[in-house]
């Protein structure tokens, strides 16, 4: 693989919250062009901080994030890698903060330097793309849960990033939005990373899986395993098909 | 849920240039609020009658925010009239109810009943952003535009927090009585949720990172000043003007 289709490459990165001992040690992540990864890991085993890291929201102890092909270090650098990277918070509520669905839309390609009407009409073809046609003068708090999702990922896909990172897209969302969500992934010619905990959704929406222990990354198996295992056996006997995968590999 | 009932509307007034709206109930909201004859409130209230029937609102929401708000002038009356230094018309037992006691608490409830009417038409027939576009046209600093934006976008959200804990509380037995216990819970509540509120703001502020914030807010209206705008600034400013003579040009 040329360095050319990497898009985010995390080398030798360890990272700590004031003090406390590592969360991230050592790590070594790559996501190639094309790649559609799913993280799996447990409450607190640094997923969130990992991603984190990538956007520039944290800094790292030590090691070096390189995004397409160049390292990353000062803050300008990170305010590239967020116009090419979209990223999806865990919580609808922490990223829809305008009053209507249509400036929250509108707010990421105003602040790439976009007109008020070139934003508009992204963002109405955005709302379209999601089949959400209607929603513009919606009042963002007033929307449902699943609605709430959705937006929010337009919110991301409105400014055409390169790659996309979810952090547990599906968290409390009924059926109909989760097949929603695992369509439009489907039909996305980008690559992403998905962080969750909910193996059917990664199945059907991921190629290749990776976990996360021990502040590091390891990867775990094809998706398709997965997929057989979690019809095999319930869903509480992760702890056994986590086994089994790193045996295989 | 958060409902904005006079903003939705296709009246005259709705269709108004909303910076132009803010001013001139900015401007008339000071006349009235200065004037003291009886004459120049019973006007303005008339007035600010006549404006909410233009907006053509729905009448029984707007007789609950102006009941609302006579609920507090009420409580005036109970106390003005009683303690105001003046002319006793009357005594109740010890007490006397002053002429002038009585007339300030006229002065007040005709003044505020004006001044919330003109706003009910003038500003609540704007949605929120609007309003905090037409303030940002306006030249208000961005700071105060974005604590008036975020706060109507998440006071909601912190509300449900609060009950969420409430709830949480009381389905474990809480029982608020006037105990150390209960003051000691809801000092806890309290300092949970600007626990959260602290937490939230960071998480919001990185989700305006990730989507290529850089300090400043952009906006997507773009407003127009119509001939209907400068019709109403016609009769906006004979109003405003009409009541300033009657008020403070002596007539003789």
């Amino acid at each position: 693989m040329g360095a050319n289709n990497v898009i985010i490459r995390l080398e030798n990165i360890a990272f700590s919250y004031a003090g406390d001992k590592l969360v991230l040690d050592d790590l070594c992540f790559t996501l190639e062009e094309g790649a559609k990864l799913g993280l799996i890991g447990h409450n607190g085993s640094g997923k969130t901080t990992m991603l984190h890291l990538i956007m520039g929201l944290l800094k790292p102890s030590s090691g070096t994030i390189r995004a397409f092909g160049k390292p990353i270090e000062t803050k300008k650098d990170f305010l590239d890698v967020r116009r090419k990277i979209g990223f999806l918070f865990q919580d609808a509520d922490d990223q829809l903060f305008c009053p209507t669905v249509l400036e929250d839309i509108a707010f990421g390609p105003l602040n790439l330097g976009k007109s008020p009407t070139e934003a508009r009409k992204m963002a109405m073809e955005t709302l379209e793309r999601l089949n959400l046609n209607g929603f513009e003068e919606r009042v963002t708090h007033n929307l449902s849960g699943g609605e709430k999702k959705l937006v929010a990922l337009a919110t991301v896909l409105v400014m055409e990033p390169k790659a996309l990172i979810l952090d547990e897209p599906t968290t409390g969302l009924d059926e109909d939005t989760n097949i929603r969500i695992i369509t439009l992934l489907n039909q996305l010619d980008i690559s992403y990373v998905i962080v969750s905990h909910e193996y059917d959704f990664l199945a059907r929406t991921t190629r290749e899986i990776y976990g996360m222990q021990n502040g590091q990354i390891a990867y775990t198996g094809d998706s398709s395993a997965l997929h057989s295992h979690y019809h095999t056996h319930p869903i509480g006997k992760f702890r056994h098909r986590h086994e089994t995968l790193n045996s295989q590999t | 849920m958060l409902q904005e009932p006079f903003s939705t509307g296709n009246s005259q007034i709705h269709r108004l240039d909303p910076r132009f709206k803010v001013v001139s109930a900015t401007v008339y909201a000071f006349v009235v609020a200065l004037s003291n004859n009886f004459p120049v409130l019973i006007a303005a209230l008339i007035f600010s009658f006549a404006l909410v029937g233009v907006c053509r609102l729905d009448f029984l929401e707007v007789a609950k925010r102006v009941a609302l708000v006579n609920g507090f002038i009420v409580f005036l009356w109970f106390v003005v009239p009683l303690t105001y230094e003046g002319q006793p018309i009357f005594y109740l037992g010890p007490f006397g109810v002053s002429r002038e006691g009585v007339l300030v608490s006229a002065r007040i409830t005709l003044k505020s009943n004006a001044i919330l009417l003109a706003f009910i038409a003038l500003i609540a027939s704007n949605t929120v952003a609007t309003l905090g576009n037409a303030l940002g046209r306006l030249k208000v600093p961005e700071k105060i535009i974005y604590l008036l934006l975020l706060n109507y976008r998440y006071i909601f959200v912190m509300e449900e927090e609060y009950r969420r804990l409430l709830r949480s509380a009381s389905i474990r037995g809480f029982r608020p009585g006037s105990n150390l216990h209960t003051y000691k819970t809801y000092a806890y509540l309290i300092g949970i949720l600007f626990v959260r509120a602290s937490d939230r703001a960071e998480r919001v502020y990185k989700a305006m990172l990730c989507r290529g914030f850089s300090g400043r807010f952009y906006s997507l209206h773009e407003f127009s000043f119509s001939q209907l705008d400068l019709i109403w600034l016609i009769v906006m400013t004979i109003a405003i003007i009409g009541l300033g003579i009657l008020e403070w040009v002596q007539i003789t």
